[in-house]
This record gives structure tokens, C-alpha cells and sequence, in this order.
């Protein structure tokens, strides 16, 4: 049957791939000729910085799997055997712990980039919609992963999270022991949590990852201007006047990033890797006792923001449930954000002074509140995350009142410098 | 200009992030003690000291012996005579000489393996508890430690330290930390004592994390490569945006 | 600045350095992962060499240890069963044993170092079945001029009694000795040679 040359005209043993594959065509339409704005600036390394955590976790994730038991029994031995036994498995789990941590600083930095120059805005919806649900997804992942060591912190973190289901009117108490397989949390609560990080999870990730690098392709990236930069081409290149081939500026400019990335990186996994108590905490260097609460139990730092806020909203009728709803609610928002952001510029730095004073105080807040999910309970606290989650709330459901209503300032018809 | 700008935001929110590092900890303050695993001869004693007067109930199963023996360089012939059971092998893992049941009878509660101690409470910590058994009639062994309230642990390092009484803070010292009164010497000085433990502490804090020091020496040289690596990436980057106008 | 132009060679140069310290760092990556697939301390420790307490073992009387997962046969060879050894030799396949399948102070007819004894690691140079230990002869069911020694029940390869392979066998190689010393006359180390003794005392 004859064959369809391919349109590339490549010859040889790539022109024999291209025939059959679209090699050439991925390499173009994701890389060479992927034209990006020229104005990306600091906050646009964090996607890249993402995409190489997420290899690390794969990476080291396999080769932790291979020595790993999981089971009540077995769990802590094993990751002391990793630790001292296995050739290199120390440096191995300690990239895997601090990636952890990495995933989220990178990945809070490239939302948080969203939310200053508007890539979830119209026609990226989809994208930021993708992005939220990798982040969804992640905190999954990082809670089935904060258990696997089964020290006590792991424990009792899978106590606390999995009691939130509890709350839950009428099914609670059954949804909580069909989640745990048993009573409390124990060996079959494990080895599922076990199965949902190193298989389940991580499928759901990459294909995720995937559809969201997809969407991004298709409607092309934003920029801190956020102008359309495909409004304006040449007219014989019908290439975007203000883009640049992804391939080779960015893949260099990304290269810079990754470098520094990678010292800050290495400086925590090999001289501070329990990351002061924050990657690996202290309470986790003993084995999981269900008899014992360690005397003070706290999330790993990356659930700060929604821990804070789950302490400080009060019980109502006898039922945790509003601080569950509260603490989810958060979560779910982010969803929301295309639709209620109705400014008629994307950028924060076409928006008026309003806007900008309250993406501002959105972040300060933000930091306050993941503080606070990390300190012991006093009443001056949940006083402060109770302001902090009225001003994470109000940011997002006051947006479509203030955004609609402020004055912008002029949008520039081509990128500034 | 704006990239400083970016820069400080993005610092000041790791700043945030950080967590303030006097953990609530439950119990006093606690003696100033710095590890010192690089410090061979002390880990050595501490080594010793440990077999000698901790091993007979508390267990290091997760540090074999070969690899403290490397690590520490102490030769295989004096491992085997001085500081081994008589039927553990070179590849074994510290075990206890006491049985499980044994121990729970006469304390209540299996002693706890001590191999990644100084982790879980901090050295320390474990430096401040062995220096704080104090008499106490009310306990029944008759000592209690301020950094564990109601200790099942009897004051086994009492005979080297002496016996001594708590004394009742004074209101609104600066110093917080447990004071105790000599009742009676032991065959120690308190100066050789603290010695003594700081030994201790700093072999309990190698044996928490063998890898230490072989983990600090290759990080230095990560780091060496990935600044060349930078330096290169960034003079790269340049070159090649120099198309960008 | 901009209107410089394009310089090919410093952008080739500085292309091809960071792609030889990258590529060399990512091998340097690699590098721990591969490792860590070696065998692991507790794994090195449970093959650690072992003691072979082998006074009570009769002529003619063959025991097995375990050293490493694998069956190490000790067998207590008579005057008569050493005798068939240099009878043999014309029907085998390497009866000089120039093969590596034994430690440099193994190489002989007798593959061992006290010649009454030997140490075998008792797996098929084949496919790795266990041989059957067959010292009675005459045995017509093996072989018709069999002398003793060993015959494998899964392909029918057959050995020696010191555990040399016969020409025309499945099996291709003599079976292999282990590393192995006398601590004293009746103890042997299986798993270290006679060198680490030395090596101890000094």
C-alpha cells in the first residue's frame, strides 16, 4: 500500500518515523515552532519548574517503590532500610521528600502567576481549569505519600484528614470506615492510600499534565501584558510579530532557571533535608502508635492555608461539618476564578489600583494563613485566620462586583519590553 | 529594577512560609548542645559508653555494627571483643540483651530502640535528659527526670554522675533550663559527666543518620557543578536572545 | 547591542559545553539510581561468608550448607572415591579444570584444598537444577562404566565426584567451587578465601 509522504519532505530514517508518526510535526507544533510572547518574565520559569518535579517525583517514586513494603508492620522498617541499607537510597528519598515540598512552592508560584497577569481569562479557561484540578490532585497525592513512612505523624495525619469525612451528615461514620478498610486508620488503610500514590494518582497526574500543556498549545500562552499576540502577525510569516520560537529561546532561557532552581534544590537535600521539621517532621522519626498522640499534630506545610482555616470556622449544631465546607469551598473556588474575574483587562498592571491592592493583599493573607495552619491553636490565632479566610473568600466573591466596576488603564496594542 | 522587585516578593513569601523554629514543645528548655558527628574520638567513647551501659535494654536496630565500625573506625577485632554480643555477626543490627517480655514486666513498657532518638526529640534533648535524673520518692524507682515526666527508666547513669535533688526555680530567671543540687558525687566529676553524655549524644546522633557527613561532602560538590552549569546556561541564554530585539 | 549580529562559533562553542556538563551531570544523576539496585547492606549481610562445622561428617557423606541462597555441598571423599577421579579424566570435558568454574587454589583434579574434602556450590552449570549425589557404582541406570558422583535429574548431565562434567553433557562447565578457607582443621569459612585470613591478622 502506497504511503502518504509526510509534509515535512524529511528524509532517511526520520523521513521513514515522520511517515508513520508525527515526530517532526510534535517537534514543530510544541517546540520549534510553538511562537510564545518575547515578554515573559520571572514568573513564567515555574511551569518548566514543575514539569521537572514532577519527573524527579516519577523518578525517585520508582526506585523508592522498589524497596518500600507497605504495610503496618513493615512500612517504617522499610524506609529506614531505604534510608541506610539501600545503596544511595538515602539521597533518593530525600529527593523524593523535598520534591514534595518543591512541588508545591513551584506550583503556588505558577498559580499565583495566573492570578496577576490573567491566563485563566477567556480563551483560557480550560487551562487553568486543568491546572486546578493537577492541583487537586497533588494535595491527593501528597497526603497518600505523607502516610506511606507510618510514623506518627503519618499516623495521625491519616487520623485528622480522614475524620473530616466523618463530618459528613448521616454517612459519615460509614464513609470514614469504608475509606480506612477498618476501625481506625490501619494496615488496609495503608496499603490503599499505598496503590492511590504510586499508581492511581500519578496516572490521573501526567494525563493531567498532559491535557493541560495541550490546552495551552492550542490557544497559545498569555503574557504579563496580557495582549493577544497572535492579533498582530507578519503578514508573510504569519508569525506572531511579538512571538518567539519556543525552541531554542525559552528551552535556554528555562535552562537559567532550571540551574538555579536546581542549587536551591540541592542545597535543602543535602545540607538541611528534614527542611528544619517542615520536610520531614520530628514526630515521623518514631514509629506510628496508635495508643500516642504526638503532642502536637500539624499538616504538612503545603496544607497550611486550608488547615488554618478549617480550625478557625466554629462548629455549628453539634457538627465539624462548616469548617470542612469551609476548608473544601476553598478549594473549589479556585475552579470559579475564570468566570469571576470580569475586568476588562488580564493583567494586573492594566487594572486599577483596587484590583491590584487586593491581588496584593490576596498573597499576604495567603502567607499569613499557611503560618498559621503551622502554629499550635490560641485564640489570637484563630482570630487572624478568621479575618485571613474572610479576605480569601472575599477576594474571589466580591471579584465580579470590583473587577467589573473599577477603571482600567489603557491596554498597549504590543507587548512592552 | 523589577526584577528585584520580583525577587524580594518572592522571598518575602518564603519568609512567610517558614515556620517560626521554637517548636511548642512540651517540658523545659533544654541544655545548649551543638552535634559534633565529624568529631571521631568523641563518637568512639560515645560508642563505647553506649554498648557499656545502654545496650543491655535498649536496641539499635537499624545500625549495624560493620557499618559503625567503618564509620567510626573502630577495627573489626576490637568490635568483635569490646563492643559486640557474643553472637551477633559483623552484619548485624545492635540488638538488646534483654527480652521484650522481660522488660515490660519490670518497666512497664519495652525500652524504646534508640537508633534515630536524637532525631525524634532532638540531641538536645536527649543531652538535657541524661543529665536531669533527680531523687524522687514519690517515683517508684525513686528518680524522675524534668524532661519526662513519671520516667519508667531507671537512673542507670547514677552511679557515674551522683544523686541529685531538683531545685525550685527562682521566678523570672533568664535561664529556664532545671536546676539540680549534688546530694551525693558519683565517680565522676560533673565536668567529666557532661563529657561523658555529650559523648553519648553525639554517637546517638551519628547512628540517627550515618550518611551525614559522606551527604554534606557530596553536597558541596553538587553545588560546585551547578554553578558551572549555570554560569554556562546563563551566558547560553544570552547569546541566544541576542536575536531578540 | 542588539545590531552585533550573530557570532556561529561563540554560540556553537557555548552550545556544545553546556550540553557536555549537562549530559555529564545527568550521567552523574543516573549514576545512584543504577547503584542503588545493587545488592543492599541487609542483603550483603545475609550473605555474609558462613562456618562450616564439618567434623562430623563421615566418609563417603555428603552435607549441605547455605551460604548466599545457594546449597554449598561439603563432601567427605574416601581414598577409594578420590581414586576414580584420575579414571574418569579421558571421558571429561575440561578435567584440567581451565575453566573459571574454581578459586586459582582449587585448580586440580581434586578441586579443593585439603583433597578429602570437597566444597561445591551444588547447581547445574545447565539450567541450574540441583544435581543428585549418585556414590554407588556400579549403576547401569546412569551410565555403564559409572564411578560415582553426580547426575542431574532435570536434563541428565553428569559430573565427577569432583563435580567435572562428562563430555556430550547439556551442561557445558564443571560445577563451581566457592571461595572458601579452613579456620582450623574441621572449620571452613565458605565465602572467603585463604588470602582474607591474612589479610585479618595483619
Amino acid at each position: 500500500m502506497a504511503i502518504v509522504r509526510n509534509p515535512y519532505k524529511t528524509t532517511g530514517f526520520l523521513g521513514w518515523i515522520d511517515d508513520r508518526f508525527p515526530l517532526t510535526k510534535m517537534w514543530k507544533d510544541h517546540l520549534s515552532e510553538y511562537y510564545a510572547p518575547k515578554n515573559f518574565n520571572f514568573w513564567y520559569y515555574f511551569g518548566s519548574l514543575a514539569l521537572l518535579v514532577l519527573v524527579n517525583q516519577l523518578l525517585t517514586g520508582i526506585f523508592l517503590t522498589m524497596n518500600y513494603k507497605p504495610g503496618a508492620d513493615t512500612a517504617f522498617d522499610s524506609v529506614q532500610y531505604i534510608m541506610r541499607d539501600v545503596p544511595w537510597g538515602s539521597l533518593i528519598r530525600y529527593m523524593h521528600a523535598t520534591g514534595a515540598s518543591a512541588f508545591f512552592i513551584v506550583v503556588y508560584a505558577h498559580m499565583f502567576r495566573g492570578v496577576l497577569y490573567g491566563s485563566h481569562r477567556k480563551p483560557r479557561e480550560l487551562i487553568w481549569i486543568f491546572g486546578s484540578l493537577i492541583y487537586l490532585v497533588l494535595m491527593a497525592e501528597a497526603f497518600c505519600g505523607y502516610v506511606l513512612p507510618w510514623g506518627q505523624m503519618s499516623y495521625w495525619g491519616a487520623q485528622v484528614i480522614i475524620s473530616l469525612f466523618g463530618t459528613i451528615p448521616y454517612i459519615g461514620k460509614g464513609l470514614v470506615e469504608w475509606i480506612q478498610g477498618d476501625y481506625v486508620p490501619a494496615d488496609a488503610t495503608l496499603n490503599r492510600l499505598f496503590s492511590l500514590h504510586v499508581i492511581a494518582l500519578p496516572f490521573v497526574l501526567v494525563g493531567l499534565v498532559f491535557a493541560h500543556i495541550l490546552a495551552l498549545h492550542e490557544v497559545g500562552s498569555n503574557n504579563p501584558d496580557g495582549v493577544d499576540i497572535k492579533a498582530r502577525k507578519d503578514p508573510q510569516t504569519h508569525i506572531p510579530l511579538d512571538g518567539i520560537a519556543f525552541h531554542p529561546y525559552y528551552t535556554v532561557k528555562d535552562l537559567v532557571g532550571i540551574s538555579v532552581f536546581l542549587i536551591i534544590f540541592s542545597a535543602v537535600i543535602f545540607f538541611a533535608p528534614e527542611g528544619g521539621g517542615m520536610v520531614l517532621e520530628q514526630p515521623n522519626f518514631q514509629a506510628a502508635n496508635p495508643q500516642v498522640t504526638p503532642p502536637e499534630i500539624t499538616p504538612a506545610w503545603y496544607f497550611g492555608v486550608f488547615y488554618a482555616m478549617l480550625r478557625a470556622t466554629p462548629s455549628l449544631f453539634h457538627s465539624a461539618l462548616p469548617g470542612v465546607i469551609v476548608m473544601g469551598g476553598a478549594v473549589v473556588i479556585l475552579f470559579f476564578l475564570p468566570w469571576l474575574d470580569r475586568s476588562p483587562v488580564k493583567s494586573w498592571r492594566y487594572k486599577g489600583p483596587v484590583f491590584r491592592s487586593l491581588i496584593i493583599l490576596f498573597a499576604v493573607d495567603f502567607c499569613v494563613l499557611n503560618y498559621l495552619g503551622m502554629q499550635p491553636v490560641s485564640p489570637v490565632h484563630t482570630l487572624i485566620a478568621r479575618i485571613g479566610a474572610v479576605i480569601y473568600f472575599g477576594f474571589f466573591l466580591l471579584m465580579p462586583f470590583y473587577s467589573q466596576w473599577e477603571k482600567t488603564k489603557p491596554v498597549p496594542e504590543r507587548v512592552t519590553e | 529594577m523589577k526584577r528585584l522587585i520580583f525577587l524580594a516578593a518572592c522571598l518575602s513569601l518564603a519568609a512567610g512560609l517558614m515556620p517560626s523554629l521554637s517548636r511548642a514543645d512540651e517540658g523545659p528548655a533544654t541544655l545548649p548542645f551543638r552535634e559534633d558527628v565529624g568529631n571521631l574520638p568523641s563518637a568512639q567513647r560515645g560508642a563505647r559508653d553506649f554498648m557499656a551501659y545502654c545496650s543491655g535494654c535498649h536496641a539499635m536496630k537499624y545500625l549495624r555494627y560493620n557499618r559503625m565500625a567503618k564509620d567510626l573506625d573502630i577495627p573489626d577485632d576490637l568490635l568483635k571483643s569490646r563492643l559486640m554480643l557474643g553472637t551477633d555477626k559483623l552484619g548485624d543490627p545492635i540488638s538488646s540483651s534483654m527480652p521484650v517480655k522481660q522488660a515490660e514486666a519490670w518497666f512497664g513498657r519495652a525500652p524504646p530502640d534508640l537508633t534515630l532518638e536524637t532525631k525524634a526529640r532532638g540531641s538536645a534533648w536527649v543531652y538535657s535528659y541524661l543529665q536531669s535524673f533527680y531523687l524522687d520518692d514519690k517515683r517508684p524507682l525513686g528518680v524522675n527526670n524534668p524532661y519526662l515526666p513519671g520516667v519508667s527508666m531507671p537512673a542507670v547513669l547514677g552511679e557515674l554522675q551522683g544523686w541529685q535533688k531538683l531545685e525550685t526555680p527562682a521566678k523570672g530567671e533568664e535561664d529556664d533550663t532545671p536546676k539540680f543540687e549534688l546530694v551525693q558525687a558519683g565517680t565522676m566529676s560533673p565536668e567529666e559527666y557532661k563529657e561523658f553524655v555529650a559523648d553519648l549524644t553525639n554517637f546517638m546522633a551519628y547512628a540517627s543518620e550515618p550518611g551525614k557527613s559522606d551527604r554534606i561532602a557530596l553536597g558541596f560538590r553538587v553545588i560546585l557543578y551547578l554553578l558551572v552549569l549555570l554560569v554556562l546556561t546563563y551566558f547560553l541564554k544570552k547569546e541566544f536572545w541576542r536575536d531578540i530585539h | 547591542m542588539s545590531n552585533e549580529g550573530v557570532d556561529d562559533g561563540r554560540r556553537r562553542f557555548l552550545t556544545a559545553a553546556t550540553s557536555v556538563v549537562g549530559a555529564a551531570g545527568a550521567a552523574a544523576v543516573v549514576w545512584p539510581f543504577l547503584a542503588s539496585l545493587k545488592p543492599s547492606a541487609k542483603a550483603q549481610a545475609a550473605g555474609a561468608p558462613v562456618q562450616a562445622d564439618i567434623s562430623k561428617i563421615e566418609e563417603g557423606q555428603q552435607v549441605t550448607f547455605v551460604w548466599r541462597g545457594s546449597n554449598i555441598w561439603v563432601l567427605h571423599r574416601s581414598k577409594d572415591m578420590l581414586a576414580t577421579l584420575s579414571q574418569v579424566d579421558s571421558r571429561l570435558s575440561d578435567p584440567k579444570c581451565e575453566q573459571d568454574q574454581q578459586p586459582a587454589y582449587c585448580k586440580s583434579e581434586t578441586r579443593s584444598i585439603k583433597p578429602e574434602y570437597l566444597v561445591m556450590n551444588g547447581k547445574c552449570t545447565h539450567l541450574g537444577c540441583s544435581p543428585s549425589f549418585k556414590p554407588d557404582h556400579p549403576a547401569p541406570e546412569i551410565d555403564a562404566n559409572w564411578l560415582g558422583g553426580y547426575f542431574c535429574p532435570c536434563h541428565g548431565s553428569k559430573y565427577d565426584l569432583s563435580g567435572r562434567v562428562f563430555q556430550g553433557m547439556p551442561a557445558p562447565l564443571n560445577m563451581v567451587v566457592p571461595p572458601h578457607r579452613y579456620v582450623s582443621d574441621t572449620v571452613v569459612m565458605i565465602g572467603e578465601d585463604p588470602t582474607d585470613a591474612k589479610k585479618e591478622a595483619a
